[in-house]
């Protein structure tokens, strides 16, 4: 029975001498072997030689600090509900007095995990932030060998003061979207 | 029984009836927005300009139209009224200045305020403010104020409604805080920030309509979204009991009122079952509350929104928006 008319009938016919002899085809496989050495190679020595990336790459998060070093994040979960993976948990915190060098609004993350495992990289938590705080970088995700070492703390995400991640060209990508 | 016509819509209701209790009879496409009216609070309304609606024929024996926009939460109904609340470019126009003036001293800190997701002036301004600001002048702050060691007051989000008052005023015995100064320098205050213990002070927090009363047992515990709310009762010799409970995991975070669909509390409770039994084990749950399925508190895959009814070919054939073309196919 004929269930669709993009089916084929096959003719099973006989291999002449030439193809029974298999050398020609063998050959051709050769040829092709050995064009593939003269060519451009695609891949790369890595991490000898890295890629060039994309200015829209969209790599492992970093929490933006101001110019005055205070942490932009105020807690206010917006990343978290954006997030299709349900990756990022966050507990607030209220500033105390004192401490309004180290946190720009007067409530701040105390805690803020990203689960890497989860993530799909797809950039929807920058997009929803408010805050000018949360940004995807070009920085690889490196491997673990324990699955809880994936979950990211405040340790990793948020920016050194001392050490900058220049977020400046994501940031020009959404003023050419805008 | 006078009638009425809102957008198009013709209800028949009883004397005395306001334009905005009306058209809230008539459903939720055709109710004005109101952010100082609330229907438990007598004498609330009037402040706030935001209900302005059109009236566009005054009554039978009168049909001339009334010359301004009026106030709907203020407007009794006449037999034979028309009025033009969403219909009308003018009442748009209207409401997004009035948004504006809400706003012009606002701090819109949303990513702050404990009330983002629940807050009506969120709301408001989406649906019917503009997306910019005009004005460049300093906006007026103040600085906190506990009321007792559970409420607190920030000031700087007022937009003066004057719905705590009116609690404070109709259900509490003897107010102790109200609005001093006038126009610009107006302010709620409580009298030299006398703490106020009284059984039902509490529900300021819940009448608030932005985020400038809040609860401090839920302050920047957790977002509404990311809470659960539980319809629950409890036997409470002062209040009826019927609350609802946010819950975040097992953990009961915060206790409100139970809010019909304009956001208003049914019933209004005590500061015991409010502030004080925060145990499973102190309630009866009755089960999840409904959430409106456009609401940021259902975003947080909360199992009991609706789900819309599927629609049929002949159901979508009638929706007003397609457009018949000549040889009477619907058009999509
Ligand atoms: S990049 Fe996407 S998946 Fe990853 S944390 Fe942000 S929102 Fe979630
Ligand atoms: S990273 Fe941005 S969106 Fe996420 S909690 Fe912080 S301020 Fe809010
Ligand atoms: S009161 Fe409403 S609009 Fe104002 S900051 Fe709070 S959530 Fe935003
Ligand atoms: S504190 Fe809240 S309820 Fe009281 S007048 Fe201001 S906005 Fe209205
Ligand atoms: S709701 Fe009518 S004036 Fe405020």
């Amino acid at each position: 029975m004929q269930l669709t008319n993009r089916s084929k009938v096959i003719a099973k016919k006989e291999m002449s001498f030439m193809e029974r002899l298999y050398i020609p085809a063998i050959l051709g496989g050769l040829a092709i072997t050995i064009k593939h050495l003269f060519k451009k190679k695609v891949s790369l020595r890595y991490p000898e030689v890295t890629r060039a990336f994309a200015p829209v790459y969209r790599g492992m998060h970093v929490l933006k600090r101001d110019e005055l070093g205070r942490e932009n994040c105020t807690a206010c979960g917006l990343c978290a509900v954006a997030c299709p993976a349900e990756a990022i948990t966050m507990d607030a915190a209220e500033r105390k007095s004192g401490e309004e060098n180290l946190y720009r609004e007067e409530k701040y993350a105390a805690k803020y995990e990203i689960n890497m495992l989860r993530c799909i990289f797809c950039g929807l938590c920058e997009e929803a932030c408010p805050k000018d705080a949360i940004y995807l970088t070009d920085r690889i995700v490196p491997s673990e060998y324990k699955r809880n070492s994936f979950i990211y703390g405040k340790d990793i995400l948020v920016e050194k003061v001392d050490e900058r991640i220049d977020v400046s060209k994501r940031k020009n990508e959404y003023s050419i979207l805008n | 029984m006078p009638k009425v016509t809102i957008d198009g819509k013709t209800i028949e209701v009883a004397d005395g009836t306001t334009i905005l209790q009306a058209a809230r009879m008539l459903g939720k496409e055709v109710a004005p927005p109101a952010m100082c009216f609330y229907t438990n609070l007598k004498t609330s309304g009037g402040y706030c300009r935001t209900c302005l609606v059109k009236v566009s024929k005054g009554s039978d024996k009168d049909p001339r139209p009334m010359p301004k926009l009026v106030a709907s939460c203020r407007t009794p109904i006449m037999d034979g009224m028309e009025v033009q609340n969403n219909t009308s470019p003018e009442v748009i126009d209207a409401r997004k200045g009035v948004v504006e003036f809400l706003l012009i001293n606002h701090p819109l800190d949303c990513p702050v305020c404990d009330q983002a997701g629940e807050c009506h002036l969120q709301d408001l301004s989406y649906e019917n403010g503009s997306a910019k600001t005009r004005t460049e002048f300093e906006r007026r702050t103040f600085n906190k104020i506990e009321i007792g060691n559970k409420i607190q007051l920030h000031m700087t989000r007022c937009i003066l409604c004057y719905r705590c008052v009116k609690v404070a005023e109709q259900i509490t015995d003897g107010r102790v805080h109200g609005v001093i100064n006038r126009g610009d320098h107006s302010e709620i205050s409580t009298y030299i920030e006398e703490v106020i213990d009284n059984d039902f002070s509490g529900n300021v927090i819940d009448v608030c309509p932005v985020g400038a009363l809040t609860d401090k047992t839920f302050r920047f515990k957790s977002r509404v979204w990311f809470t659960k709310p539980m319809s629950a009762h409890r036997t409470c010799d002062k209040c009826s009991g019927k609350v609802t409970l946010w819950y975040q995991g097992d953990e009961v975070l915060r206790t409100t009122g139970r809010k019909d669909q304009w956001g208003e509390v049914e019933e209004f409770i005590c500061n015991t079952c409010r502030f004080d039994k925060k145990l499973t084990s102190d309630w009866t749950i009755e089960g999840p509350t409904i959430v409106d399925k456009h609401s940021v508190i259902s975003a947080n895959h909360y199992e009991g929104m609706i789900i819309p009814n599927e629609l049929t070919l002949n159901d979508i054939k009638k929706l007003p928006l397609l457009e018949k073309n000549t040889d009477g196919n619907t058009e999509f």
